[in-house]
């Protein structure tokens, strides 16, 4: 394990060290002090933890890497991920995941709002709970709420899973409830499991999206 | 941008420190505001029958005993004055409309930009670090203090234009955001009988609370038909007399966050403007929710 002071050598010693130093696979990194940018752009299979709270767009673009932030992070939390997991053992600002290809996204706390807008692949799971307009115009890839979710969930959601196991305040426009099949409940308890929260699966409502909206309808085809 | 930070100490053996805990919250939020910064300060209460005035002029030099001397005369009272840089702080035992009134006839120049008991408000152009320490604020003690640093948008930079704003007795308010119906509210509120001194748009915010608190409402009431007529994006720090209160916009797009430990209470644009404070490391930190009224202390 080796540990990188933020304070000490700034961010952009640490990021070039985590993408060019070859020497480890495990780092720790000491007083992020909410420094935005930390562990953005890693590219291989490493172990990064960053010991304290984190600002805007942590471990963004993040591939096959694991970083682990151990308390709050601020906006746009592992944005545009492709690979690898991301977990946050306190609360996450707004925008967590957002635009993310793939990957595990994990919120031990609460997401604030927008938590997986535009998400493309990625799983988030949130084990509190998520703000408005979360899973705005996600793609693919599944969203999991352990709480409650705020104002229009899903709003223009594409083809992605969004579960939610307490209450939903309203569901944005095109997004609806749809049926919990075994199908459903044996691959949420396995991203459950994946994730290390523990909620029972058979609990959860699933929601995606109704395919009303223009884009949806064959006959608008014609248009272009 | 714009940088808000606010810094509740509920710890009253930290008070003393109180300016020099907040100044790196200030500092730390240049980047989202260089070209101006201000800050309320609660600290020194007056006697019951004394109101404390935040005062301001454009010429360093200004005869601030001469005012306060000249007003003890004309207004038959108690009357003391200290000035700090550009400000004084004006303390009498005078009606407060006689005072404001008599200011502006008789000094048309000052600005007032706060009172109250226990409120001092300082602002003035120039970076965060330069402004805190021409008013002297790394020894002030205190229980509460709120900040802005900012990046104009929507008028001048200018020390007038600079946050916070005064509206009401011991209450100001600081802003992240933009208002888009600024306008249209300035001209409903200067029939009203409110006078601006700027074409900013949180000022327009500040004389808004201040009429529906004079007409009666509450400050919780004040902000919550904020949430109604003002359009725009913000999220709001209130300074009032026993601690802050936090409002965002609906849409909630300008950055907020709460941080609370044992000890003390901190709102801030970043996290970063808290990382400072003693035991941050182990606070409670969230995001303040849209539409929803967070308050510390009483919110009359």
């Amino acid at each position: 394990m080796q540990t990188l002071d933020l304070q000490a050598i700034g961010l952009r010693k640490l990021n070039s060290t985590l993408h060019t130093d070859n020497a480890s696979t495990a780092y720790k990194i000491t007083n992020p002090m909410g420094g935005h940018a930390i562990a953005c752009g890693l590219n291989r299979a490493m172990d990064v933890t960053i010991d304290g709270h984190a600002g805007f767009y942590c471990a963004g673009m993040n591939q096959l890497a694991n970083v682990t932030v151990q308390g709050h992070v601020g906006v746009g939390l592992a944005e545009n991920m492709m690979s690898g997991t991301v977990r946050v053992t306190g609360n996450a600002s707004q925008a967590a995941g957002a635009t993310a290809h793939g990957g595990l996204v994990v919120i031990e706390g609460d997401a604030s709002s927008r938590c997986g807008i535009s998400m493309k692949g990625v799983d988030i799971v949130v084990g509190g709970s998520v703000g408005h307009m979360s899973g705005f115009m996600a793609q693919a890839g599944n969203l999991v709420v352990c709480g409650d979710a705020g104002e229009a969930l899903g709003d223009s959601i594409y083809e992605a899973n969004i579960y939610v196991k307490g209450s939903v305040e309203s569901l944005g426009s095109d997004c609806e409830e749809k049926p919990m099949d075994a199908e459903h409940i044996s691959a949420l308890s396995s991203l459950l499991e994946k994730a290390q929260v523990k909620a029972e699966a058979s609990q959860f409502k699933r929601y995606g999206s109704a395919r009303t909206l223009y884009n949806f309808q064959p006959d608008n085809a014609g248009d272009y | 941008m714009c940088g808000i930070v606010g810094l509740y100490l509920k710890n009253t053996q930290l008070r003393p420190q109180l300016g020099a805990l907040f100044e790196p919250m200030l500092v730390e939020m240049k980047s989202r505001g260089p070209d101006s910064a201000g800050v309320a300060i609660y600290r020194d209460p007056v006697q019951a029958n004394q109101t404390k005035y935040s005062l301001a002029h454009d010429h360093a030099n200004y005869d601030w005993q001469s005012l306060s001397s000249a007003l003890a005369s004309a207004c038959q009272c108690q009357s003391s004055i200290t000035q700090i840089d550009s400000h004084a702080i004006l303390i009498a035992d005078a009606p407060e409309r006689n005072v404001r009134d008599w200011i502006k006839q008789n000094h048309p120049g000052v600005r007032l930009v706060g009172s109250g008991a226990s409120l001092e408000i300082f602002k003035e152009v120039g970076l965060p670090e330069d402004v805190y320490s021409r008013f002297n604020l790394q020894n002030a003690s205190g229980s509460h203090m709120i900040g802005h640093t900012r990046m104009a948008t929507e008028s001048a930079v200018t020390t007038a234009g600079s946050h916070p704003f005064a509206t009401g007795a011991d209450l100001c308010l600081v802003h992240n955001g933009s208002l888009s119906n600024h306008n249209r509210l300035r001209e409903q509120l200067e029939k009203a009988g409110l006078e601006f001194q700027t074409e900013n748009d949180t000022e327009v915010a500040a004389a808004y609370m201040t009429l529906k608190i004079r007409e009666g409402a509450s400050l919780r009431q004040a902000l919550e038909q904020a949430l109604v007529d003002l359009d725009g994006f913000y999220t709001f720090c209130v300074g009032t007399e026993t601690g802050f209160a936090v409002l965002r916009d609906p849409i909630a797009c300008k950055h907020a966050v709460l941080a609370e430990t044992d000890d003390w209470v901190a709102m801030a644009t970043e996290y970063r403007a808290i990382a400072t404070l003693p035991g941050s490391e182990h606070a409670n930190i969230w995001e303040p929710k849209p539409q929803t009224i967070y308050a510390w202390g009483e919110l009359q």
